[in-house]
C-alpha cells in the first residue's frame, strides 16, 4: 500500500559558510561578488504576494544558494498549524529551491493570538507527542525534510520529563527531521539554566546536524538574552570549535539582526568560522 | 498542566500581564517571565515604529509610543507576519487624536504604501493593448497593489514635505499604488476616488461612464472617463481588460 503522503526531499550535505541577508547589505548583495557559500533569509520577510523583496531574492538566489529560515511556523503549537502559512512557505520555496527550510523548536501562536516570540516548550511525553506531529504536517505540507534550531530560553517548566537534547534527539528520530544547531543559544541556555553545554553537543545527534549559527548574545540583569547585536563571543567559539569536532563540516552561518555592522566586518567574524572549520578535527577538540 | 492550557496561560501573562498566569507558568519572580514579557512588546513596539516613522515624527516619541501601548493594549497580534502588526493602526490614532485628523490620515498613508511595495506583481496594460477593445462590454483589472481612502486634511502634502496640516477646503481622496517596485502617492477629487472604488468594484467601463455621466452631464461625462482613463493606463493603474459576453 503506497504512503499516503507524499515522499519529502532529503537535504543535501552542505558545508560551506554563509551569511543572513539583511537590508543593510541588500546592495552588497547585488552588486558584489561577496565571498559567501550561501546567503539565509527570515522566510516571512519573503513570502508577500510580490513587489520589491522577492524581485531582490530572485537576484540574489542566482548569485547564491539560499537557506530558508523562519520564526513563525510554530511548531510546537497545541493548535496545530497554520495551513496559510503552510501553503505560502510552499510557494516561496518551490520558487527558491532552497538549500534549507528551517524553523524553531518553540511556539509563536495559540488560538489566533501570535506572540512573534519564540516562546519555550516544556520537554514533556504529550510536547514531543505534539511537536512530532506537526513536524510530520510541516514536512508533508513542503515536501521536504525541515531543519529545527534549539532556541535561547529564560524559562523551564516544572515537570518536564526530558532534557532539550533529548527532546531534539527523539524527534529527530521520529519524524526524520534534521537539525539546525545554534551555538550561542546552547551557550546563552545553558548559561541561563546551569546544564552543561557540552553534554548538550554530546546528547544531539550528530548526523542529523546540517546547519550552525554563530551569534552574539547581551548580558541581562539576571539572564543572558539571545539578541543578535554583538559579535560571536569567545565562549562561543569554543563552543563552535566542540560543535564541529562532533558534527564534521556542515553549513555555518552568523546571524546579526540589530546593530548591523558594514559587511566587511561580519566577512572577518565568517572568516574566523572557517579559520575553525579548517583545523583537523582532533585540534579543535583541544582548543574547546 | 496541559500543552494547550500552558500555552494559554504564558499568552494571559505576555497580553495581560496577569500575575496569577505568571504564578502557574513559572512561578511569579521568575526573571525569565519579565525577558519574554519584554521581548513580546518591544517587537510590537518597534514593529509600529518602523512601520510609521512619518507619524512618530508629527506627533513625538512620547505620543507614538502611548499610542503604540493603547494599541498592543487593545488588539493583540493574531498574523502569522509581524508586519501585519501595522495594521489598523490608523484606527488607534484616530480614536486617540479625534482634533487632529491628519495624523491618522498620515499613518494610513504610511500603511498603504508599505502593503502597496510587498502586493501582487501585475503587468500594467499599455493603451495599445487596449485599442480593439469593444468598450461597452469591457471589464478592467485595477492593480492589485491599489489602495485609496477619502481625507479632509493635506496629509499628501504632509507626507511629501513635513509642512504643517490645515483642513482641506473640500475632502478630497488618497491613491496608493505601485508603479515597477516603487509605491506611489497622489490626492485625487473625491469624484475620481468615486470612480476607481467604481472601477475596482466593478471593473465595467460602461458603468463608470453612467456614473460620471450623472454626476458631470453626458458629454462631459464620457469625455472624463476618457481622460481618467488614459491617466490611469499612463500611471500603470490599469492590469486587466477583457470582454464581457452579453448573455
Amino acid at each position: 500500500m503506497p504512503h499516503p503522503n507524499p515522499p519529502t526531499t532529503a537535504n543535501t550535505l552542505f558545508s560551506g559558510y554563509g551569511l543572513g541577508l539583511r537590508k543593510e547589505h541588500y546592495r552588497d548583495f547585488l552588486e558584489t561578488d561577496v565571498p559567501v557559500d550561501f546567503v539565509e533569509v527570515i522566510s516571512e520577510n519573503f513570502m508577500v504576494e510580490g513587489g520589491q523583496p522577492r524581485h531582490i531574492l530572485r537576484q540574489v538566489r542566482e548569485r547564491h544558494p539560499v537557506a530558508l529560515h523562519g520564526v513563525s511556523m510554530s511548531i510546537g503549537s497545541a493548535d496545530g498549524l497554520d495551513r496559510e502559512y503552510l501553503r505560502r512557505l510552499r510557494a516561496l520555496a518551490d520558487e527558491i529551491d532552497p538549500l534549507f527550510v528551517s524553523d524553531h523548536l518553540c511556539w509563536t501562536r495559540i488560538e489566533g493570538f501570535n506572540s512573534h516570540d519564540l516562546l519555550p516548550m516544556p520537554y514533556t511525553d504529550e510536547a514531543l507527542d505534539l511537536v512530532c506531529a506537526n513536524i510530520a504536517q510541516a514536512q508533508d505540507a513542503l515536501g521536504r525534510t525541515m531543519l529545527f534550531e534549539n532556541p535561547s530560553s529564560y524559562i523551564a517548566f516544572a515537570g518536564e520529563s526530558m532534557t532539550e537534547w533529548e527532546f531534539l534527539a527523539e524527534m529527530c528520530r521520529r519524524t526524520g527531521c534534521d537539525l539546525l544547531l545554534d551555538v550561542n543559544n546552547i551557550y546563552v541556555s545553558a548559561t541561563n539554566h546551569g546544564f552543561d553545554a557540552q553534554a548538550f553537543l554530546a546528547g544531539v545527534p550528530a548526523d542529523r546536524v546540517r546547519q550552525i549559527h554563530l551569534a552574539g548574545h547581551s548580558a541581562g540583569k539576571d539572564l543572558l538574552i539571545d539578541t543578535h547585536d554583538t559579535a560571536v563571543c569567545a565562549e562561543v567559539w569554543a563552543l563552535y570549535a566542540q560543535a564541529r569536532a562532533l558534527v564534521g563540516p556542515v553549513a555555518t552561518m552568523i546571524e546579526r539582526d540589530a546593530d548591523v555592522p558594514p559587511l566587511r566586518e561580519l566577512l572577518g567574524e565568517l572568516d574566523l568560522a572557517r579559520a575553525y572549520g579548517r583545523q583537523p578535527a582532533h585540534t579543535l577538540r583541544e582548543a574547546a | 498542566m496541559r500543552l494547550a492550557e500552558l500555552q494559554r496561560e504564558f499568552r494571559a501573562w505576555l497580553v495581560e500581564a496577569s500575575p496569577e498566569a505568571a504564578a502557574r507558568v513559572a512561578g511569579l519572580d521568575h526573571p525569565g517571565l519579565a525577558v519574554y514579557q519584554n521581548n513580546y512588546r518591544a517587537q510590537l513596539v518597534g514593529c509600529l515604529e518602523v512601520s510609521y516613522p512619518k507619524t512618530r515624527d508629527r506627533i513625538g516619541s512620547e505620543a507614538f509610543l502611548n499610542a503604540a501601548i493603547t494599541h498592543i493594549d487593545e488588539r493583540p497580534p493574531h498574523a502569522w507576519t509581524l508586519d501585519a502588526y501595522a495594521e489598523g493602526f490608523d484606527g488607534t490614532l484616530e480614536a486617540m487624536f479625534p482634533e487632529h485628523p491628519d495624523v491618522s490620515e498620515l499613518a494610513w498613508i504610511e500603511h498603504a504604501l508599505a502593503t502597496a511595495f510587498v502586493a501582487a506583481d501585475a503587468t500594467p496594460l499599455a493603451a495599445a493593448d487596449l485599442a480593439a477593445l469593444d468598450w461597452d462590454h469591457a471589464r478592467l483589472v485595477l492593480s492589485p497593489a491599489l489602495r485609496m481612502r477619502e481625507v479632509t486634511t493635506n496629509s499628501e502634502r504632509v507626507w511629501h514635505d513635513g509642512g504643517d496640516a490645515v483642513p482641506l477646503a473640500v475632502p478630497a481622496g488618497l491613491v496608493v499604488w505601485r508603479q515597477d517596485y516603487t509605491s506611489c502617492l497622489r490626492e485625487v477629487s473625491l469624484l475620481e476616488l468615486e470612480a476607481l472604488a467604481e472601477l475596482q468594484c466593478d471593473g465595467s467601463f460602461a458603468a463608470l461612464c453612467d456614473l460620471l455621466a450623472e454626476r458631470l452631464g453626458e458629454e462631459a461625462g464620457v469625455a472624463q472617463a476618457g481622460a481618467w482613463l488614459a491617466e490611469w493606463i499612463g500611471s500603470a493603474l490599469i492590469v486587466g481588460a477583457e470582454v464581457e459576453i452579453p448573455r
